[in-house]
């Protein structure tokens, strides 16, 4: 067969069906777009975050890093006199709030003489040298400049404990500032400046020529907390953070490239009903079964070009556009304060195109097979178009996949992914889709009898071709199910939020030292001055920091808040057991996350990382936590103080004596930080986390907008197509004198059947979703559980929606589609 | 003299407070060995001719400095940059046809970088520099050589200037302490490939510090110090403005008796010669130099003409440091070193 003929000849019946075909393209495309842009965006994220690295730690082989807080510096001198080490490069970090704004700084405090023989290139040129040793200049990066709004040689202030630190922009960093760390300076200021005396965050080594990881870690003791990792270590830890987040976001990519091979599958079945005659003329004429199949897979290979090249064009837009408005997080907040390049990536674009074409040659391969297998002297003789749809001979196939996808929900996760739980719903579409054309007759005998004649012909239409009804059934059940799965899943995990919050907050007023970063801080003297407000009746201080527990690469939270030994188990959601044994250790109750991720359990002697000494505490519960993904434990705020002498802390929660003395109370604390701290009411930070979550699902409400979309313009399609297949039935009813107004009725009261239908079934396999999406997916990805939460009241209105707009678009299709002289076509044939 | 103080050149505002070099104050050993940590900048300086067993002729170069830095310092962290420490090591091999060079910086501190006040004992991490009795001993690890040689002193050091107070302009406050070992015996090894080469030989060492040297109108100086065969020393120096001028000179020849000759600023010229351009910086260079002074004229000529340092990763210049022959009346009377600075760019950087 020849190409270009070829082409003409599978080409052609895709210009018959514009509509139909667009919608098979737009839902490929979204699958193939959706895709692409969690991937450009990540990566994108990801060599940003892995350049920052490299761009200060240049050939270093390895990172020594210990908790948040720091580590004692003559590490530094002693990793630096080994042997096994050619460069020792020490760095402290710190992250400081900027005074008069919302944003923080990241700054590294570097020796710029070992830093430079791991990266020569950190300083513009033509800066003076002895800027970089001053105790109060700093070298910002060129974005974060100008996005600070700052220049070279202005100020900027930060805010370390409630106290103002003015520092001089002494210039830029060369090329491309890390945006990891905004910001250098000397690594004597840093220590001065912010209170870290004695205390780095981390060493970069590079190892002596032939020197192995493993030797030198073997030459080396480790304070309790201090670990090293690999660049690659570290990646990976940040990658794993934002990995379930993306599979999520890929697995509804998926979807929609599902949706759209059901698409271009109804696509093609109605457009093979449509040309039986012709498609038998060409068997006729010579054309083989294998060349029909061809042609049929041949037009659904074009659909998915055309899909393919739209989305990998909008998923790179999409990618652009979500970078700069939400983040390269996608609105989580892992990366944040990171504003990468996104480049289009190859590898990319040729997996996810191919995805897309894949998805639509899966759709036309049925229909092909149909078509192919056809005789085509049956075929000739015309008015047998319900044979296209040969029902499955047995419900069987599709209910074992079905019990296999439910099966699939209890098995565990595969390498910290919930990769039965995504197998699990789609298998349980599958089955329920491949289960329709049993279900429909069954469910439209269901349907009462209207009284209106009309509208009674359509339904009964509707029970004598259930099949047929089936087919546009499958993608508006999908689009449906995915819909009700994550607005149940999304309504369970916000109200489960909301009420965590209502009960992790009991006090009053919450004031924290500054608003982010790690430098600012409640001195001691502070804290009684705080405590003795007139109207405080009492206060609760709290002080955090990130630290290795067990040699994984991620850091946890560690949270040291006053009374949890008396108050934890009253005051916690406590979930499961809690051990109340007696016991010499303290007690440290430990988030779901942390013990999901660590396998912790009550009971279980767990050893934290205080000042680099390493602290035995008794596990005697888990709590539930959203705020901490990767995990946090919490300690009676006294065993943190006699374990480590650090008496600040980042938080309070204040008691008031009455209700009334809030402003009274919040006058007090601006004078007496002079502005320096962040005042927050319980119901302020609701507010707050609820603004956070909803930014956060702003993708996937996005997605639900646009799985109803696909599922309303499916079923305008084919009714529309199946409207234009059954001309000749209602020429005839037209004959009878019907009028067109009444066929109207006919057809609105078939896609109100249909829609009714979909809907119902999309409803329970939705709702089986989102025990999966709650249950499974969302705890094995993110180890936290949520209690289950239905929005009634929305999902009622929006199959009541669904049903009125399935109606209206039936009988604006069928209106359309009657165009042309109905009556004048039941001669066609006849 | 050394380079490194072109990059301490004095601003009219200072952080920290340098005491000034000042005519009268007797050098006292070994305490003078060592560093003095208040001046602003100071160096040890070692140059020298080698010979391998196979008969080759090398240079050899070790420098270390040490500054204090013009900033305030904060006196609350341990990484305090309160003295830097930096060091420079060259081999010039006419078989390599340029010189091979490395560096090392460092601020003071955890015993990783630290200068002695007791006597000469400076070290940059795998880098070092001692004086145990009358020999010093130098380690330098460098990126693609190393160097273990220790350095016997016979001869009487050699105070330079007024009894070690040795002026460097017009103005008596630009001077520095300065004295000189000359005629160091040499002997350790010297590896560049696989296997370390033992080498014998005869070296110079400078001491100088100061707090300010140089004149607001000068941009580099001339250096000689030779090993005459006759078991003088001669040292010489001139610094020169931006058209070339001397701006100052001075000198002294030092016979084996132990007596010194000092020149005044007057009885020292400097001749150029032929001129080398570096291929990698454009600058040129009077490679060939005649020298005189009262009573002895020399032409230097180098052992190889590219000896063209590049040091801006550590003190932040490009000078020329070369190991040269002399001769007077056609004869080889000596070998020792030549340093031509501010050819490439203004000492002031």
């Amino acid at each position: 067969m020849r190409l270009i003929p070829f082409l003409v000849l599978v080409a052609a019946p895709l210009r018959q069906f514009p509509g139909r075909t667009a919608i098979a393209v737009i839902a490929i495309a979204l699958g193939v777009a959706l895709g692409l842009a969690v991937q450009l965006v990540n990566s994108a994220a990801a060599d940003e975050f892995g350049q920052a690295a490299r761009r200060l730690s240049g050939a270093a082989d390895l990172v020594v890093r210990g908790p948040q807080a720091g580590f004692d510096e003559s590490l530094f001198a002693q990793i630096a006199k080994m042997p096994e080490v050619d460069v020792a490069s020490p760095v402290v970090e710190v992250e400081a709030p900027i005074v008069g704004g919302e944003e923080t700084l990241r700054i590294a405090g570097i020796d710029v003489f070992r830093a430079a023989r791991l990266q020569p290139a950190l300083i513009a040129e033509g800066t003076d040298p002895l800027d970089l040793l001053r105790p109060d200049t700093v070298f910002v990066g060129r974005s974060t400049l100008s996005r600070l709004g700052l220049e070279a040689g202005g100020r900027v202030r930060l805010r370390n404990g409630l106290e103002d630190v003015e520092l001089r922009v002494a210039g830029v960093l060369a090329a491309d500032s890390p945006a990891e760390y905004a910001a250098l300076m000397d690594i004597a200021a840093v220590q001065s400046l912010f209170d870290r005396s004695g205390v780095i965050t981390r060493i970069d080594v590079k190892l002596a020529p032939g020197v192995s990881r493993a030797r030198f870690v073997a030459a080396l003791s480790l304070p309790a907390g201090v670990t090293v990792q690999t660049e690659a270590d570290r990646n990976e830890s940040l990658s794993r953070m934002t990995r379930a987040y993306r599979v999520n976001l890929n697995v509804l990519a998926l979807v929609a490239l599902f949706t759209g091979a059901l698409l271009v599958s109804s696509t093609q079945a109605l457009s093979i009903a449509r040309r039986r005659s012709q498609l038998a003329l060409q068997r006729v004429i010579g054309f083989t079964r294998r060349q029909i199949g061809l042609q049929v897979v041949g037009e659904g290979m074009l659909l998915g070009v055309a899909g393919a090249v739209l989305g990998v064009v909008a998923g790179v837009l999409l990618a652009r556009v979500v970078v700069s408005l939400v983040g390269a997080d996608l609105g989580a907040g892992f990366f944040a304060g990171v504003r990468p390049e996104v480049r289009v990536d190859a590898m990319a674009v040729v997996l996810f195109a191919g995805m897309g074409m894949a998805a639509a040659v899966l759709g036309s391969l049925g229909p092909a097979w149909e078509a192919a297998s056809e005789a085509p002297a049956l075929a000739l003789k015309s008015g047998d178009d319900a044979r296209a749809f040969r029902p499955l001979r047995s419900p069987w196939p599709s209910v074992s996949v079905l019990i296999a996808g439910a099966g699939a929900s209890t098995l565990p996760p595969v390498d910290g992914l919930p990769l039965f739980g995504y197998v699990s719903i789609a298998m349980l579409l599958l089955g329920t889709i491949l289960l329709l054309p049993h279900l429909v007759p069954r469910l439209l005998a269901r349907i009462p009898v209207p009284r209106s004649v009309t509208a009674a012909l359509g339904l009964s239409r509707l029970r004598a071709y259930p099949v047929q009804a089936a087919v546009s059934l499958s993608a508006i059940v999908a689009a449906v199910s995915l819909m009700v799965a994550m607005a149940i899943m999304v309504t369970s995990f916000r109200t489960s939020l909301d009420q965590w919050l209502q009960g992790i907050l009991p006090a009053d007023l919450y004031v924290r030292a500054g608003d982010g970063g790690d430098t600012a801080y409640l001195s001691g003297d502070k804290q009684s001055a705080i405590a003795a407000l007139d109207g405080v009746e009492r206060v609760e201080f709290l002080r955090w920091q990130k630290v290795f527990v067990d040699r994984s690469a991620a850091q946890i939270t560690l949270l040291a808040r006053d009374e949890v030994d008396r108050d934890a188990e009253a005051r916690l959601p406590i979930v499961g057991d809690v051990d109340r044994r007696a016991s010499a250790l303290p007690s440290v109750w430990v988030s779901e996350s942390a013990a999901a991720i660590h396998g912790w359990r009550p009971g279980d002697t767990l050893a934290l990382p205080l000042r680099g000494e390493s602290r035995e505490f008794l596990i005697r519960g888990l709590w539930r936590d959203y705020a901490r993904q990767s995990g946090a434990v919490l300690i009676d705020r006294r065993h943190y103080i006699a374990a480590t002498g650090d008496r600040l802390a980042n938080d309070a929660g204040l008691w008031l004596t009455e209700p009334s003395r809030l402003a009274d109370v919040r006058t007090a604390l601006d004078a007496l930080a002079t502005g320096g701290l962040t005042m927050m009411t319980a119901g302020d930070v609701r507010e707050l986390s609820l603004t956070i979550f909803d930014r956060t699902f702003v993708v996937t409400y996005a997605l639900e907008g646009v799985a109803i979309l696909i599922g309303l313009m499916g079923l305008s399609s084919a009714i529309g197509a199946e409207v234009l297949a059954r001309r000749r039935e209602f020429g005839m009813l037209r004959h009878l004198g019907v009028t067109r107004r009444e066929i109207g009725v006919v057809l609105g009261a078939e896609g109100a059947g249909v829609a009714a239908v979909g809907l119902a079934v999309g409803a329970v396999l939705g709702f089986a979703m989102s025990l999966i999406l709650i249950h499974v997916v969302n705890r094995q990805s993110f180890h936290w559980g949520m209690d289950l939460h239905v929005p009634w009241l929305g999902l009622a209105a929006f199959f009541a929606v669904m049903l009125i707009a399935a109606t209206i678009t039936a009988v604006a299709s069928g209106r359309k589609a009657m165009g042309g002289d109905v009556v004048q076509s039941v001669r066609e044939d006849w | 003299m050394a380079v490194a103080l072109a990059a301490m050149v004095p601003v009219s505002t200072r952080a920290a407070d340098y005491p000034d070099v000042i005519p009268g104050r007797p050098l006292r050993f070994p305490e003078d060995h060592g560093a003095h940590p208040a001046f602003r900048t100071e160096w040890w300086y070692v140059t020298g001719w080698v010979r391998t067993k196979d008969g080759r002729d090398l240079g050899i170069q070790i420098t270390f400095f040490r500054s204090r830095p013009d900033i305030a310092v904060a006196g609350r962290s341990r990484f305090d940059p309160a003295q830097l420490l930096f060091a420079h090591a060259a081999l010039a091999d006419p078989r390599h046809g340029r010189l091979r060079h490395d560096q090392v910086a460092a601020r003071a501190g955890f015993g990783l970088a630290e200068a002695a006040t007791t006597t000469t004992d400076v070290r940059i991490d795998r880098w070092s520099l001692t004086l145990e009795g009358s020999t010093y001993r130098a380690r330098i690890q460098a990126a693609d050589f190393e160097m273990t040689l220790a350095f016997a002193a016979s001869a009487p050091v050699v105070l330079q200037g007024d009894a070690g107070y040795s002026r460097k302009g017009p103005r008596p406050a630009q001077a520095s302490y300065y004295y000189s070992r000359p005629h160091l015996t040499v002997s350790g090894s010297i590896r560049t490939g696989a296997d370390p080469e033992a080498v014998t030989g005869s070296a110079w060492l400078d001491h100088e510090w100061s707090s300010e040297i140089l004149d607001p109108a000068a941009v580099g100086w001339d250096w000689i110090g030779l090993n005459l065969e006759d078991g003088s020393a001669l040292m010489a120096f001139r610094i020169r403005d931006a058209e070339g001028r001397p701006l100052w000179a001075g000198g002294s020849l030092a016979r084996p008796d132990g007596t010194v000759r000092r020149f005044t600023e007057k009885e020292v010229q400097f001749v150029p010669g032929r001129l080398w351009t570096s291929p990698r910086t454009g600058a040129r260079y009077p490679v060939v130099m005649r020298v005189d002074v009262p009573g002895l004229t020399v032409m230097l000529s180098p052992l190889l003409d590219d000896q063209e340092l590049d040091s801006r990763a550590s003190v932040g210049t490009i000078y020329w440091e070369g190991a040269v022959t002399a001769t007077a009346e056609g004869r080889t009377v000596g070998r020792g070193y030549l340093e031509l600075t501010g050819y490439f760019r203004k000492l002031r950087l």
